[in-house]
């Protein structure tokens, strides 16, 4: 598959996420292993009521999903992909009313598993909100005992 | 001796305590989860929708639904251990358990979640074990499972910084 048709697969499929839909987020950058991914402020993603910071579950699912479209546009990663591993350190609060926005970098794929890290901010870019790094399955979906994230 | 509360008492008195720190966070309701209660003991519950589907081919749920639900689970239980006592002693009466007079929440300092299968497109639950919680900081561990207890479709493991208390 050329480089063109694959980046246009992945921009379609990362856009038709029914979740990532419901926290209305934004691909701004597709590149060959690394993404940005925007989610704006939302009074219904409120973690905290008292200061109305965004919960950190919303933070962890752009950062999943901007980490899955970083994987799935390297170049030596397969369409499909499964996150085996997220791992999320919270450096800050994020700034009610200010949107989220995250880069992801596919740094490293085996014939099995794709390695990414991440970063989140918000209108202050130089201050991360959040790091993320995690490991995703790059088998291309074969089921076996050996892939945990495999369909079943 | 003194003589142990009503058992109406009692039960209104948790179940009061255990909506207020659940609806006083838009989030959980944004993804719908509810909780269920035997005694302190807490279940998360998620029930399956379509807007929580990270790759509709399989269909499977998000991963970032995901981790958000065992987050939530994490804070909850954390937040209902911090209240227990003053539930308990009658401390806290009905009048005190309203969204508005919670006590502020932990707040997450790291979460590792560990995807061991796909989400099927089912309810989900969760339950919470904190493993230590001292004066500032928790860790928790989560499981999360489907239609099998035995069978985890994923587990986190948490550290939390805790609400700064009074005296």
């Amino acid at each position: 598959m050329d480089r063109k048709k694959k980046a246009q697969l992945v921009r379609h499929f990362t856009e038709a996420i029914p979740y990532s839909k419901a926290l209305s987020m934004y691909l701004e950058e597709l590149g060959e292993g690394d993404a940005v991914i925007s989610m704006p402020y939302d009074a219904r993603f409120v973690g905290d009521p008292t200061t109305g910071v965004i919960h950190g579950g919303a933070v962890s699912a752009l950062m999943d999903t901007t980490g899955g479209a970083a994987v799935m546009s390297h170049p030596d990663a397969p369409l499909v992909t499964a996150t085996l591993d997220l791992r999320i350190d919270y450096m800050r609060a994020a700034t009610p009313g200010q949107r989220i926005v995250c880069r992801a970098e596919c740094y490293h794929v085996t014939r099995s598993v794709a390695f990414m890290r991440a970063v989140a901010h918000d209108d202050d870019a130089d201050n991360p909100i959040a790091t993320a790094t995690g490991a995703f399955t790059a088998d291309g979906g074969k089921p076996s005992v050996a892939t945990p994230g495999a369909p079943t | 001796m003194k003589r142990p509360e009503p058992v109406q008492v009692v039960k209104e008195r948790r179940d009061a305590a255990l909506s207020a720190l659940v609806e006083q966070v838009p989030y959980i309701g944004f993804l719908g989860i509810h909780f269920d209660r035997r005694g302190d003991e807490l279940t998360a519950v998620l029930p399956y929708t379509e807007t929580l589907i990270g790759n509709p081919a399989l269909p499977a749920i998000h991963g970032g639904v995901t981790a958000s639900f065992l987050e939530v689970t994490s804070i909850i239980e954390l937040g209902w251990a911090l209240m227990w006592e003053e539930i308990e002693s009658g401390e806290r009466t009905i009048e005190d358990l309203t969204p508005s007079s919670m006590p502020r929440l932990p707040k997450t300092i790291d979460f590792t979640v560990d995807y061991l299968r796909s989400g099927l497109p089912r309810d989900a639950y969760a339950r919470a074990r904190i493993n230590r919680s001292g004066r500032r900081y928790a860790s928790v561990h989560v499981e999360a499972w489907q239609d099998n207890r035995s069978r985890l479709f994923a587990q986190a493991t948490g550290h939390f910084l805790m609400p700064a208390r009074d005296g």
